[in-house]
This record gives structure tokens, C-alpha cells and sequence, in this order.
């Protein structure tokens, strides 16, 4: 076995790898750039070199500067992790000419693997299923007609050249298919000066599926189940699981031997993806094989047991692969959340900034359920611009689908970042979408569902007493502390009630609480729940039960009662004695600032200049001013037509985030 | 009998209506409360024990003999805030405008003097139309009666004002001498002269609002100490802030049950100051790490946030913190800064409230604004604050104390009792890169020497180590047991007997 292997990677995945290198005994180096210094994967390895500035391409993807960090430590191997060099041929040959392993498949595989064209064409002969289609001069309408037919409809009618849906047609029938072909080669004509046509079957309801395959370099392949991976936002994957709510075991059997089959056909040697689209009736084509670890390994590794980075380092020592087909058992259900550093009420935009607060929930492997978090950050770190904004892979695992979406609500309820924006909020509504709680999700569910963006969660009317009752025993805590500080009068001390009344999300409850040494029973709007735990005062996660059930509520003390945080929605709660709810209601509701024509800084920055002057008509779309956030230039433009009626901030001034740059009539 | 006991409960009914029901819902329209209503919120149930609530004026000008109706437009009495006592006063603006009337002031003087007999605080509660024009020079009169009975109890019992609703004219005066005003937004204001007056006299146009609303007086003029959303949220806020004030000036400061551990770590802390010396940094965050259970009442949030001020409670027990804030102007001291913090400190030193001092100061700002309106006197007002303070001291510098400003910042040389110091800070005249270039003026011409010279400069003096070696800093510790360094400390100054010499009071620059 290698006595030593570096990691050409960051984040979580080098600290993944770090992870399973140690447990056999392995030393690891780390390589990191300027602004890794003191990243974890760093902190984690045994050695560590420092390879280059900040920006990837002079650093982490710099093929000369990693193989030099190899010489100087003497790593005998080198894992790729994924992204950077993983898929990169030149590197694999590199290593090659330096007689150094590399963690992952041979540089042919990469190669016939990377590029679309040479990809499909080497899955056909292989006998795996291919979107079925033409490409190439179609003569007539008859033969579109004639070629709709033998691939089956739906068929979608394209323009070669074309792009962003220009001159595509989807077509049910012959007529269709006619008329799709006419209007589609007129308009790519026009458009692009090429009336080229293709022809495609057209996937309804597509889903993506794709299979994890582990081979050796002596011949041996093994197929590890299927991971779906339909929630996707932008093509960027957000929640990944394993098995697929949907796939059969006969679908899945032809799946896998297929993806089997196209690995072995290059004589790939490792572990590696083979994705599909799959449609609708279970009809599955293939798309493309990623020749490395793929982010979302480990729910496979959750419900097989395997070790999926040891496997590859063993078959990278050329070792015989010890798992046959048969030892594969796909074990309980496991989910995966992507957790990223954007801002999800602000169309995802990517945030940076340091992490004032990261409590991931603790991780757990017990036998009918587990925790694991894959993170690459720690609290008091700082998230770059310079690298993929995921900072963490949140899995649970449970025995049934639905067991492993609750333990993923309340992973998440139980994950604490702060001081950056993250997708928490909206990673818990999709879990709570019934749409995917149901598995009936496809790639189109997040532009489907969430049209408009992300704008929050309301909590269903049930979960609302629940979380009423929870908060009533909390706050009396916070007063019984209160009425118990010194320089009380004595015997005229202050009585805390046991009547409260409740106001969250729009609705009022009167509640009573009678508590005891375990808990509080309080009555909510005449229902009556069991509340119990040892919160107290200060600790920012609650992690309570009610009825038995966990509710754990990220918590924070407001005048007057606390903001809450729970499966996604954040909830600011007033707790009141019933007079103080009375008098309380006789105040005005201010409404917050129209700020619909206002121009809103949407980060922290400087203004590097404004584009535009008092009095100046703008268009929709128009660059209104630049401001420069971690040196990087952002275009702020006008969201609709207006004239500018004032201007707030000049070049150079330093703006916080919401800050009003600028207002229009 | 029945029937006068009976008369009793009708009086008082009658005067707990105040202007009438037609008033009280013009109040509540404007989304004001009443002056009952809100000394309920404001005090522990049921606690309130009114006095003087048949208190009618005496004046007979301008038909007033044929109104006079209970309670005189303000009611006074006492309650407790979580079991501990405070006097309070509240103007009815039902009532006759809620005019100051001699009674009026009469009514506000007798419980001010019962305040600082009993040792309780004063609370405030304003909302008056001003001096009751219809008593003249007897109104005047009662004004200063408060006013004196203010000066007496500053420093004596914790006064508070709560603004609710008009304060204009000679009115101001009052909570301009208490120790903290809080506004509410949007329905109240304070101006010595208001917007009609200022037209006339200047021609200037400005409404109310912007003359003298809540926003003008937290962010621009720094009059309110802190500025809420309704009466609701500001009384409930008071409350808050009264939990950490002790009750007079010779009481300790309150001690609350507290569910932190006095030795938690916070590892992130030790990554909190930047690698690159000029990248700024949330000094709040130290704030929110080190003291119990995250809670921090901030003083002056919107005025010169540069500096930032406010309590925190450290095993329970208050203390205030004066924390320079790296975010904004590089948390310099300049004039604004200067006078937020030193009147700070003067309050927590009156009050025995124990100093936590966090320094990150690169020095004072300079330039003729700063020159020409006196910061020479107003960044005095800092240092002399500290320098008679005789409540326990302690500092924790944490990256940047350059220069004078370093000695204004509670340094061991105006008798701080401990001062720590992060191993990141830099105890120096003043950066590297200034002093190189006063030091080393003939060879400013070469880059390469200046930059070596830099160098060399930052490697002797750009660490705490200098001081420390020549005890000006007590002990170099690790940022992530800043907490347990604090409380410790603490703990071990509450003993702490210190003394001025006798003198009838100082001279303060003001």
C-alpha cells in the first residue's frame, strides 16, 4: 500500500479524503493557495504545501506547481478529489511520466469519456441506451415526418445551430411534426443562417439518475446502486439521494450493467458516474460518464457501506477488487443536502464573509439512523470568492425514504451558520415540498415550484401551535430569570403569570403554561401539548420536544419573545402576558419602506462609479452603478424603466448591505 | 360608610380616565398609549402604587378655575421592575395637553425627592405639550424645580427618560440632564424651538420630524440614546435596561442568574482580527462572544459608530463595555467618539459599574473639522473620563493601540487595574509605515531601504510584547479564552477600593 498520497484538492472533499487515508493508516499532504492558509483540509493533513495565489487557475489547477509539491513530500499517489485536475488527462499523464499513481481511472478512460461526441458514440457500441436521434440533412417534411416516427414521439425539432430554445419544437404527432419542421427550419434560417434540423426523442418528465460503477484494472466492474439527483437549480445539484424514489429493480439492474458495460468498454479502473436521463415510463438514456468522485458519493457509500475513496485507492494499487456484484445490497435510504453560501432571499447570490457561527448537528452512525456532514469550513473561517461557494454535504440515513427526510429536517433545524447567507431556509421547504416528499420530483422542480425565486417558508397552521406551546414554556423561563435578580424587594417580589398570549406568522393564541420539574404542559387555543427540554436562556439551539416529538428551534432573544428559525421559516414570536397583548395590539403596524424604487445595495462593498445622473431616464436593464465586493466588480442595473430622482452614494463610499443607493420617481 | 368608600372608588375612576374616553382614543389613534397604560407596561403587574392622583391645579386665569380636573396631567407614583423599585412619572397628554403646571411639577418634584431618599430610579415618561401657558412664570417656576431636583440625583439615583410624544421648548432640559432618553419612532420629538419658530427666525423649512424626530436625535445630534419601534417595544426595552442598573450610587450593580459557563472557549475568536493589519473586522462579534449568554444593551447604537458602548453581564453581573469598532472610520477617536464614550464611562464609574475597555485604535482622526471644533478638548473628555474613573478597569487590547490613543483607551497608565493583550496587537507611537517615514526621512527616496526599514520597525515594536515587557500590558493572552481571562479578572477586582482625591468636584473640559 502507498505509505503516502497528496490530496490536489480543498474543501470538504480533501478533508473527506484526508479522512479515509488516515483510517489505513496513509499519510496525507495537503496543498493549498494564499487564501487556504488556514483552511481545514490544511489543518487536517500531515503535510501541507503551499502551491500558489488565491485564483485556482494559479494554484489548485496548476499542473506543475502540484507535481512539485509531490517531489519536495514524496507522495507515491495522488487523489484528485472532484472539479480541478480530476478530469484532467495531462495531469493523469503527468503523474504517469513521474511514475506517481494517480487515485482514479486510466488517462485513456478520461479521455474517450470527456468529450460528448466520442462519449456517445463509444456508450452506443457498447449497447447502452442513447437519447434517440438524427442529426443531419432532413430533407422534407415527409422525412421528419418518417424519423419522428421511428424514434416515437414526443420528438423535440431542433436547429443545429440553435440555442436558448430558438427554432426548437416539440412535436405529439405527424401534423406536428410537419409543422414543427417547417417553422423551425424557416426560423433557423433566418436566425441563423443555417436550416440544419435535428431530430431528438424528446424526454418528458425527465429525471437524473445516475450510477455509481467501481472497477479494477483486472477486468473486474461492480455497479453500486443509483443516486437521483433531480433537484437541480441552474444545473447545479442542490439535494441528492440514494436509492431513487422511482427506478425498479429490473430498471435498475439494465441501468447498472449498461454503465457496467460502458466503463469496461474503456477499461476504466476506479470508481466512477454514469448518468442518465430517465423519463417519465422509466425509459433511460445515457448522458454522460464522470470519470472521478462525484460530490454526492457518499449517500451511495450510506447505503452500501462502501468506502468508495478507499475502494479507488486500492484499485489505484492495483489491487483485485474484493466486492463482487452480489455483495452489493442497497441498505435503507439516504439523503444529501447541498449546503452553499448564497442568499436564497436574494436569487441565490453568492455570499462571502466570515463564518461567525458554524455548529453542524453532531454526526452519528447508530443502526436505524446516521449523521454525517462532509465540510471542508470551521467557525471563525472565512468563505473567498475564489472557490465553490458549498460548504458543507449534510447526509442522513435512515432505513425508509420518509424516516431519512425527517432526520433531514431536523439536521438541518440543528445546523447553525451565521455571518454568511446560506440555503438552509430553502433546502428545508423543498424537504417539506410535497412534491418531494411524495419522489414524484424532475429536473424541472425548482424552476417549476419556485418561479419567482425563494421568499421564505410559512409554516402550515399545525406546526404553529407546536411551535406557540414551545415558545410560551421558553419565554416563562427567560422571566422567571428575570423576576430573580438581586436588589428585590423583598416579599413584594414579581409574579409570573402562568396566561400568555402568542403572536406569530399573523395569528394570535392564548395559551396557559403549567410547568414542572420535567416540562411544561400548556394549553395553546384549547389544545394541549407536552412540552420538555433543558433549554435555557442563551443557548441559540432549543432542543425541545413536544408531544414526544423533537422540535429543535434556532432561537434568539427579541424585546418581548424571540426569533425563531424552523424548517426554513423565520419566525419573529411574541410572547405577552394577556394585558401587555392587548395594549400591544393598539399599536400602529408600520409597514416597512416601499423600497420597489429604490435601488438597495445588495452586499457590502465600495462604489467604484455611477453610471447614471439625477434626472436621467433609465431602461430596464440599464447599468445604474458598479460597486466592488471582495474585488469584484458588480453591475447593478436598473430592474425596470424610470427616471432617477436622487442619488445617495458617490465612487468610494463604502456601502452595508440594503443601503438606498439611489431612488427614482 | 359604604357610601364614601364607595365615593372613593368613584373618584378614582374618574381620575384613571384622565381627559375622557373621546381623548384617550385620539391617543391610542395616534398610536400612543396613555400615560396609565403605559407606566402598566412599564412596571411589574399590579406593582404600581399611585400618588397624588387628586392633585388639581390652583390657577384661576383664563377661566382655568372651571377645569381642573384629577391628577393634573401627569401621574406619578412608584412600582417595581422585576421586584426592585422605581419611582415614575408620566405625562397624560389627555389631560390638558399634559401641560406642566406648577402642580403638574410639583407632583413630578415629590416623587423625584422620595427617589433619592429611597435610593430608586427616576423614570420619565414624556409627553406634554409644554409649559401651561395660562399659570405664566408659575409653569417657568415648576421647570426648574424639576430641573434643579434632576441635577441633585444625577450621579445619585439612574435617570431615565422615555420620550413618547412632544418635548419642546424648556421641557428638553429635563431629560437632557437624565442619564439615557429613549424615543419612539415616528410619534415623538424634542426641540428647543420648534418648526414654526424656526421658519420665522431663519426661514428655514423643516417639519417636526426632521427637526427633532427619533431618527435626528439617535443618528445626527445624539440627544436619544436609542430610539423603538411603538410605546410597547421602548417600555418593554426600559424594562430590560433597568435589569442591568444598580438601584442608587451605593449599590453594587445588579447580579441575575445566568446560564453561561464563565470558561467558555471560543476558538473562532482567535481568527476574528484580520491577517492583513488594514482589513477592518466586527468588533461586536467579540462583544456577542464574551459576555453572558450573547446579551449586549447597546448605548448610542447610530451615533459615532466608530466607538461602540453599551452593557453586557459577566457571571450575572453588569458591566460596561467601550469597545473602538475597526468597521467604521477604522475605529479612530474623533470628537463625536470621544464625547459618546467619555459620557459613558462617567455613568458606569457613577454607578459602580466595572469597565471593559477593547481597543483597536490606529489613533485620533485628523484634520481642520476635527481641529477646528475642538477636538483637542473633546478627545480630552475621553482620557479625563477614564483617568477618574475609579471603578475596576480592564482592557483587552486587540490589535492597533498607536499613539495618544492608545493611552486614552483605559491604558495601564490611567490606572487600568488589568490590561490584556491579544498576541496580535501592536502597542506602538504609531504604524509602521509613519514611523519609518519620520524616522528615516533621508532615505524616503528609496523604496527598497524604506521598505526594509518598515520591516525592521514592524519587528520590534508591531507587538504587544514591547509593553508588555515594561508591565504596561499585565498579560498577553489567547483570544479564544478572552471570557475566561475577563471573568477572572473581574472577580478579582470586586474587592476594588480606590479613591480620588477630596476636591468639590473637577473640572472636566466640557
Amino acid at each position: 500500500m502507498f505509505k503516502k498520497i497528496l490530496i490536489a484538492n480543498r474543501g470538504e472533499i480533501a478533508c473527506r479524503v484526508i479522512k479515509t487515508a488516515r483510517k489505513m493508516g496513509i499519510a496525507t499532504v495537503a496543498i493549498y493557495s494564499d487564501a487556504d492558509k488556514h483552511a481545514l483540509h490544511v489543518e487536517m493533513a500531515d503535510e501541507a504545501v503551499h502551491i500558489g495565489p488565491a485564483p485556482a487557475n494559479q494554484s489548485y489547477i496548476v499542473i506543475e506547481n502540484v507535481m512539485k509539491a509531490i517531489r519536495e513530500t514524496g507522495a507515491e499517489a495522488v487523489h484528485p478529489g472532484y472539479g480541478f485536475l480530476s478530469e484532467n488527462a495531462k495531469f493523469a499523464e503527468a503523474l504517469e511520466a513521474e511514475g506517481v499513481a494517480f487515485i482514479g481511472p486510466p488517462k485513456g478512460a478520461i479521455e474517450a469519456m470527456g468529450d460528448k461526441i466520442t462519449s456517445k458514440k463509444i456508450a452506443q457500441e457498447a449497447g447502452v441506451s442513447t437519447v434517440p436521434g438524427v442529426m443531419g440533412l432532413i430533407e422534407d417534411a415527409d422525412e421528419a415526418v418518417k424519423i419522428s416516427q421511428e424514434i416515437g414521439y414526443p420528438v423535440m425539432i431542433k436547429a443545429s445551430a440553435g440555442g436558448g430554445g430558438k427554432g426548437m419544437r416539440i412535436a405529439w404527432n405527424d401534423e406536428e411534426a410537419r409543422e414543427g419542421f417547417q417553422s423551425s427550419k424557416n426560423e433557423a434560417a433566418s436566425s441563423f443562417g443555417d436550416d440544419r434540423i435535428f431530430i431528438e426523442k424528446f424526454v418528458t418528465q425527465p429525471r437524473h439518475i445516475e450510477i455509481q460503477v467501481l472497477c479494477d484494472s483486472h477486468g473486474n466492474g461492480i455497479y453500486l446502486g443509483e443516486r437521483e439527483c433531480s433537484i437541480q437549480r441552474r444545473n447545479q445539484k442542490v439535494i441528492e439521494e440514494a436509492p431513487s424514489p422511482f427506478l425498479d429493480e429490473a430498471t435498475r439492474k439494465a441501468m447498472g450493467e449498461q454503465a457496467v458495460a460502458l466503463a469496461q468498454a474503456v477499461d476504466y479502473a476506479s470508481a466512477g458516474t454514469v448518468e442518465f436521463i430517465v423519463d417519465g415510463e422509466k425509459n433511460f438514456y445515457f448522458l454522460e460518464m464522470n470519470t472521478r468522485l462525484q460530490v454526492e458519493h457518499p449517500v451511495t457509500e450510506l447505503i452500501t457501506g462502501v468506502d468508495l475513496v478507499e475502494q479507488m485507492i486500492r484499485v489505484a494499487n492495483g489491487e483485485v477488487l474484493q466486492l463482487s456484484q452480489d455483495d452489493i445490497q442497497l441498505n435503507g435510504w439516504a439523503m444529501e443536502s447541498r449546503l452553499y453560501a448564497e442568499d436564497p432571499y436574494r436569487g441565490f447570490l453568492p455570499s462571502i464573509g466570515r463564518l461567525t457561527r458554524y455548529r453542524p448537528p453532531a454526526e452519528v452512525a447508530e443502526a436505524k439512523r446516521a449523521v454525517r456532514n462532509d465540510t471542508g469550513v470551521f467557525e471563525g473561517g472565512e468563505i473567498s470568492i475564489y472557490y465553490d461557494p458549498m460548504i458543507a454535504k449534510l447526509c442522513t440515513w435512515a432505513p425508509d425514504r420518509d424516516t431519512a427526510i425527517e432526520e433531514m429536517r431536523i439536521a438541518l433545524d440543528s445546523f447553525e451558520v451565521e455571518g454568511i447567507g446560506h440555503n438552509i431556509p430553502f433546502l428545508a421547504a423543498v424537504y417539506d415540498h410535497p412534491k418531494f416528499t411524495s419522489g414524484e420530483m424532475t429536473t424541472a422542480f425548482i424552476a417549476e415550484e419556485y418561479p419567482d425565486g425563494f421568499e421564505g417558508v410559512t409554516l402550515p397552521k399545525a406546526e404553529l401551535g407546536r411551535v406557540a406551546a414551545a415558545a410560551v414554556a421558553m419565554y416563562r423561563v427567560c422571566e422567571i430569570r428575570r423576576a430573580r435578580i438581586s436588589g428585590r424587594m423583598g416579599n413584594h417580589e414579581r409574579h409570573v403569570g402562568q396566561d400568555w398570549v402568542v403572536t406569530l406568522q399573523g395569528e394570535t393564541y392564548e395559551a396557559r403554561v403549567e410547568a414542572d420539574r420535567e416540562g411544561a404542559t400548556v394549553d395553546v387555543d384549547g389544545q394541549t401539548y407536552r412540552v420538555e427540554g433543558d433549554w435555557t436562556p442563551g443557548q441559540s439551539l432549543a432542543r425541545m420536544s413536544v408531544d414526544g416529538a423533537p422540535l429543535v428551534l434556532k432561537t434568539d432573544l427579541i424585546s418581548a419573545g424571540f426569533r425563531l428559525r424552523y424548517r426554513g421559516a423565520d419566525l419573529k414570536v411574541n410572547v405577552r402576558t394577556p394585558r401587555q397583548a392587548e395594549l400591544a395590539a393598539l399599536m400602529p403596524e408600520k409597514l416597512p419602506p416601499d423600497t420597489s424604487k429604490m435601488l438597495l445595495c445588495p452586499m457590502p462593498g465600495m462604489i467604484v462609479k455611477v453610471d447614471v445622473e439625477v434626472g436621467q431616464e433609465v431602461q430596464e436593464g440599464q447599468a445604474l452603478c458598479t460597486v466592488e465586493a471582495m474585488k469584484m466588480e458588480n453591475i447593478l442595473r436598473a430592474e425596470r424603466t424610470g427616471i432617477v430622482l436622487q442619488i445617495n452614494a458617490g465612487a468610494g463610499d463604502s456601502l452595508a448591505v440594503d443601503d438606498v443607493i439611489m431612488e427614482f420617481e | 360608610m359604604t357610601d364614601i368608600l364607595q365615593q372613593l372608588e368613584e373618584r378614582r375612576e374618574a381620575a384613571r380616565l384622565g381627559g375622557g374616553q373621546k381623548r384617550i382614543d385620539a391617543q391610542h389613534s395616534k398610536g400612543k398609549l396613555t400615560a396609565r397604560e403605559r407606566i402598566e407596561l412599564l412596571l411589574d403587574e399590579g406593582s404600581f402604587e399611585e400618588y397624588d392622583m387628586f392633585v388639581a391645579h390652583r390657577c384661576i386665569d383664563f377661566g382655568m378655575q372651571d377645569n381642573r380636573p384629577y391628577g393634573d396631567g401627569v401621574v406619578t407614583g412608584w412600582g417595581t421592575i422585576n421586584g426592585r423599585q422605581v419611582y415614575v412619572f408620566s405625562q397624560d397628554f389627555t389631560v390638558l395637553g399634559g401641560s406642566v403646571s406648577a402642580t403638574h411639577a410639583q407632583k413630578i418634584c415629590k416623587i423625584m425627592d422620595m427617589a433619592m431618599q429611597n435610593g430608586a430610579p427616576v423614570i420619565g415618561i414624556n409627553d406634554s405639550g409644554g409649559a401651561r401657558i395660562q399659570e405664566g412664570v408659575d409653569s417657568l417656576a415648576g421647570y426648574g424645580e424639576v430641573f434643579q431636583r434632576n441635577i441633585e440625583a444625577s450621579g445619585v439615583v439612574p435617570q431615565i427618560s422615555v420620550i413618547m410624544g412632544p418635548c419642546a421648548g424648556g421641557a428638553v432640559y429635563s431629560p437632557a440632564m437624565t442619564d439615557f432618553i429613549f424615543m419612539v419612532k415616528d410619534s415623538s420629538y424634542m426641540f428647543v424651538t420648534g418648526p414654526d419658530v424656526v421658519k420665522t427666525v431663519t426661514n428655514e423649512q423643516v417639519t417636526a420630524e426632521e427637526l427633532g424626530g427619533a431618527s435626528t436625535h439617535t443618528k445626527k445630534s445624539s440627544v436619544a440614546d436609542a430610539a423603538f419601534e411603538n410605546d410597547v417595544e421602548a417600555l418593554a426595552e426600559v424594562r430590560r435596561l433597568v435589569d442591568f442598573l444598580p438601584l442608587n450610587n451605593q449599590q453594587k450593580p445588579p447580579v441575575r442568574p445566568f446560564f453561561d459557563d464563565v470558561d467558555r472557549v471560543e476558538d473562532s475568536l482567535d481568527t476574528l482580527v484580520p491577517e492583513n493589519p488594514n482589513m477592518p473586522y466586527d468588533m461586536k462579534e467579540l462583544i456577542h462572544k464574551i459576555g453572558d449568554e450573547g446579551d449586549f444593551y447597546e448605548i448610542q447604537e447610530d451615533f459615532a459608530k466608530n466607538i461602540i458602548t453599551g452593557f453586557i453581564r459577566l457571571e450575572g453581573q453588569t458591566v460596561g463595555v467601550v469597545a473602538n469598532q475597526p468597521m467604521v472610520l477604522a475605529g479612530c477617536l474623533d470628537i463625536d467618539s470621544s464625547r459618546k464614550a467619555a459620557r459613558f464611562v462617567r455613568f458606569c464609574d457613577a454607578f459602580e459599574i466595572p469597565l471593559l475597555t477593547l481597543v483597536d485604535v490606529p489613533g485620533f482622526l485628523p484634520g481642520t473639522g476635527q481641529e477646528y471644533r475642538g477636538v483637542i478638548k473633546h478627545g480630552a473628555k475621553l482620557l479625563f473620563a477614564y483617568g477618574e474613573a475609579t471603578v475596576p478597569k480592564v482592557t483587552v487590547i486587540t490589535r492597533k493601540a498607536y499613539g495618544g490613543a492608545y493611552v486614552v483607551m483605559s491604558s495601564k497608565h490611567l490606572r487600568g487595574d488589568i490590561n490584556y493583550a491579544w498576541p496580535t496587537s501592536e502597542v506602538a507611537v504609531m504604524g509602521a509605515k509613519g514611523a519609518t517615514e519620520i524616522l528615516y526621512r533621508s532615505e524616503l527616496g528609496d523604496e527598497e531601504k524604506i521598505a526594509a526599514r518598515t520591516a525592521e520597525y514592524e519587528d520590534r515594536f508591531a507587538n504587544p510584547f514591547v509593553a508588555a515587557e515594561r508591565g504596561f500590558i499585565d498579560e498577553v493572552i489567547q483570544p479564544r479564552s478572552t471570557r475566561k481571562r475577563l471573568c477572572r479578572a473581574f472577580a478579582g477586582l470586586r474587592g476594588k477600593q480606590r479613591k480620588m482625591p477630596w476636591k468639590k468636584h473637577d473640572n472636566i473640559p466640557l
